[in-house]
């Protein structure tokens, strides 16, 4: 028995070496037909800028599909995901590890890893304020302009993101000068001390001479912050910026965020597992599961009716401090395999509301409110009400 | 071996005490490796377990909470002070004794990508110390094996298996299974959860407190996240830059806390209620070197409330209340 229960459970992942072969020249056949389209020259301004849905919108991702052709098949890291970010707010997404969270940021700043990872479907508008950009088309030249200037990125791991053979000084210096090639070196200068200072670093002199492993965590995820604010960006992209840090030293980054964001009136795109950050900082809040969105809302809907079975595991399975509860909540099995993913809904195998109709087919998604969205069949019925009172 | 357990509990029995434990770590530099000073990773520690319980200490990096559960297990030696586990002096066994602790005391670590083989099957990691210390026959290992992944939700198929093909949680898991195998009476779990995924935290937190019940297991829980302690613990201990500022039942820690240190890591963890964006009491700067700590109260650089003497005398530890000690000027 015990034989039998291990065969079986090996054959389900198990490719055979002329399997894998095949795949990958599948895959090489592929990526390189859009490599090919990518790297055209003088490709049209037209075929990359567009219109937005609605000019309040600083981003707007529309059925965004990014897949990675592996050698043991293509996995959707992110599988149609849309949503909005409006000027001046935050949008917080959260999820678990390998949701594909980070896989949609990167997908807007173009740093998937390419060949393998690609776009393969589905817009990124992005509004710089003049034109309006479709980033899934534009070419990597025009991209540069972009990057750093328009859209900035704060990484998870502040030691890994600076570069430790480089004073601070240099590092910022770069960012700036880049950007304003006509600026004098001693204006540059000035400008990165500015920035110091806007971020909280009251000794900015001392710091602009330093390296980074002089400075502890928190004020590297500072400068961090200070060169991702160097060009006044209209979106700042935080990929888990306060994971790496301690509870109190998490707090001052979170509030230095928050007061920055009104200062330069910028969006900020908040990426975290952690929902006590998010109800402490976002206004609209997007949860991923599996590469796809499952629910989104106001910071407000998703926190008071939590509607999705998987965003309600989520908030119990977090002990809350203040809240006594005998036993944590958690969520049965894993996330399925991203190779092959079921065609039903991906989160059946571990719903404990589960029903007949959730092994049909993918739910769509039914809106509560204007704003609160939820895939589920568990609305189903309430649709029907919904459009009727409309 | 039950009613033992029992009325163990009932006695108020304190299974492990740490006295005053100092761990000083040199720095040396020069030529000839002079010692120029020393990192006071662990600086006068002092407090009690009770059998069957588990003691939360929590901090931020750097303050010493991990160095605290290492040197309890004699993982790495003191520098003074004493632990005594069931009334014996760790640090005064001989080294027959000493191999026949290491089966009472285990520890489970922060990360279960690095502390695992990645040559040695799943089996071999778990039965690895039981075959070494010879705890049961070898015709009952086999079956030994099975009995401790299942309650670690393992499956018996899983022992051929290698690290690479499990999860972070099943490595975890793995973690727990080895540390249980040598039936161990007091486990130190240092972050045993912080490199996981929320939900998988969740089940892994369950896992820990399920067998703690069926084993009368007894836990020094090190952890930064309070949302994960105080669901924990039954005692915490708060420290800071080496040293033990506040100590207490969890309730009384939680619902009263009393050190500004211990107030201001209150007010910073993050609460998953977005009316709840309060005043928080935001720290300024961070953690100071420990090998150059701040004269006097190690805090006052820090502390909202500092007065002259904080900047002149070390705070003692004193019992403000019931079982609630803190270490704190404003309190005397």
């Amino acid at each position: 028995m015990a034989l039998f229960k291990k065969n079986k459970i090996k054959n389900s992942n198990y490719i055979s070496s002329k399997e894998s072969r095949n795949i990958s020249k599948e895959n090489r056949r592929i990526t390189n037909e859009i490599e090919k389209r990518r790297n055209r020259k003088n490709i049209p301004r037209e075929e990359y800028i567009t219109q937005m849905k609605d000019p309040n919108n600083v981003v707007e991702f529309d059925d965004l599909h990014t897949y990675f052709f592996t050698d043991i098949g293509t996995v959707k890291a992110v599988d149609g995901v849309s949503f909005n970010i409006p000027t001046g707010k935050t949008v917080g997404v959260v999820g678990e590890s390998g949701c594909g969270k980070s896989v949609t940021s990167l997908s807007l700043m173009q740093l998937v890893q390419r060949p393998q990872g690609q776009i393969v479907g589905g817009s990124i508008r992005f509004n710089t304020g003049e034109e309006v950009y479709d980033i899934a088309k534009t070419p990597t030249s025009e991209m540069q302009k972009l990057r750093g200037n328009m859209i900035s990125m704060i990484f998870q791991e502040p030691m890994t993101s600076l570069n430790p053979v480089f004073r601070i000084g240099v590092q910022l210096d770069e960012v700036t000068q880049l950007h304003n090639m006509d600026m004098t070196k001693d204006k540059v200068k000035q400008r990165s001390l500015e920035m110091l200072e806007l971020v909280g670093i009251a000794n900015s002199e001392g710091v602009y001479k330093m390296y980074p492993h002089e400075l502890s965590g928190g004020m590297r995820q500072r400068v961090m912050i200070a060169m991702g604010l160097a060009c006044s960006p209209r979106l700042i992209i935080a990929d888990e910026p306060t994971t790496a840090l301690d509870v109190t030293i998490q707090a001052q980054i979170l509030e230095l965020l928050r007061s920055l964001k009104d200062k330069i009136n910028s969006s900020i795109m908040l990426i975290t597992h952690d929902l006590g950050v998010i109800a402490g900082m976002a206004d609209f809040v997007v949860v991923m599961y599996a590469g796809r969105v499952v629910e989104r809302g106001t910071v407000e809907e998703i926190f008071k009716n939590p509607s999705h079975p998987y965003t309600i595991g989520l908030m119990n399975s977090k002990p809350t401090v203040g809240k006594k509860v005998d036993r944590l909540y958690s969520i049965p099995g894993k996330v399925p395999n991203p190779v092959n993913m079921p065609n039903h809904c991906y989160f059946y195998d571990r719903c404990d509301k589960r029903m007949d109709v959730c092994k049909s087919k993918y739910p769509e998604e039914i809106y509560l409110t204007p704003t609160h969205g939820v895939s589920c069949f568990l609305y189903d019925e309430k649709k029907g009400e919904l459009e009727n009172g409309r | 071996m039950e009613d033992k357990a029992i009325r163990d509990q009932d006695s108020d029995d304190i299974i492990l005490e740490v006295r005053n434990l100092k761990k000083y770590f040199p720095i040396k530099a020069g030529v000839f490796s002079k010692q120029k000073g020393e990192v006071k990773a662990v600086d006068d520690i002092s407090f009690k377990i009770k059998r069957g319980s588990t003691m939360g200490l929590v901090g931020e990096s750097g303050c010493g909470k991990s160095t605290t559960g290492r040197t309890i297990l004699r993982l790495i030696e003191k520098t003074s002070g004493e632990v005594i586990f069931k009334g014996k002096d760790v640090y005064g066994l001989d080294k027959n004794e000493l191999r026949e602790l290491r089966t009472k005391m285990q520890i489970i670590f922060q990360d279960p990508y690095s502390s695992l083989s990645p040559r040695l099957p799943v089996g071999e990691i778990i039965g690895e110390a039981v075959k070494e210390h010879g705890l049961v026959p070898k015709d009952q290992y086999e079956e030994y094996l099975d009995n401790i992944m299942t309650s670690c939700g393992l499956q018996s198929f899983h022992k051929d298996r290698y690290p690479h093909e499990f999860s972070g949680g099943q490595r975890q898991r793995i973690c727990i299974a080895r540390s249980l195998a040598v039936n161990p009476e007091f486990i130190v779990c240092d972050e045993p959860v912080s490199a996981l995924d929320v939900s998988i935290q969740a089940q892994i937190i369950n896992l820990l407190k399920d067998l703690q019940k069926e084993r009368n297991l007894t836990y020094l829980f090190i952890s930064h996240d309070l949302s994960v302690v105080e669901h924990i613990s039954d005692t915490v201990g708060v420290m800071y830059l080496g040293s033990l500022v506040e100590y207490g039942k969890t309730e009384d820690i939680f619902r009263n806390p009393l050190h500004p240190y211990t107030k201001a890591l209150l007010s910073a963890v993050p609460i998953p209620n977005p009316d709840v964006r309060m005043n928080r009491i935001i720290l300024e700067g961070s953690i100071p070197s420990p090998a150059d700590p701040p004269k006097g109260c190690k805090f006052h650089t820090r502390c909202g409330h500092c007065m002259d003497i904080c900047k002149k005398e070390v705070p003692m530890m004193k019992e403000v209340e019931k079982d609630h000690f803190v270490a704190c000027h404003l309190y005397e």
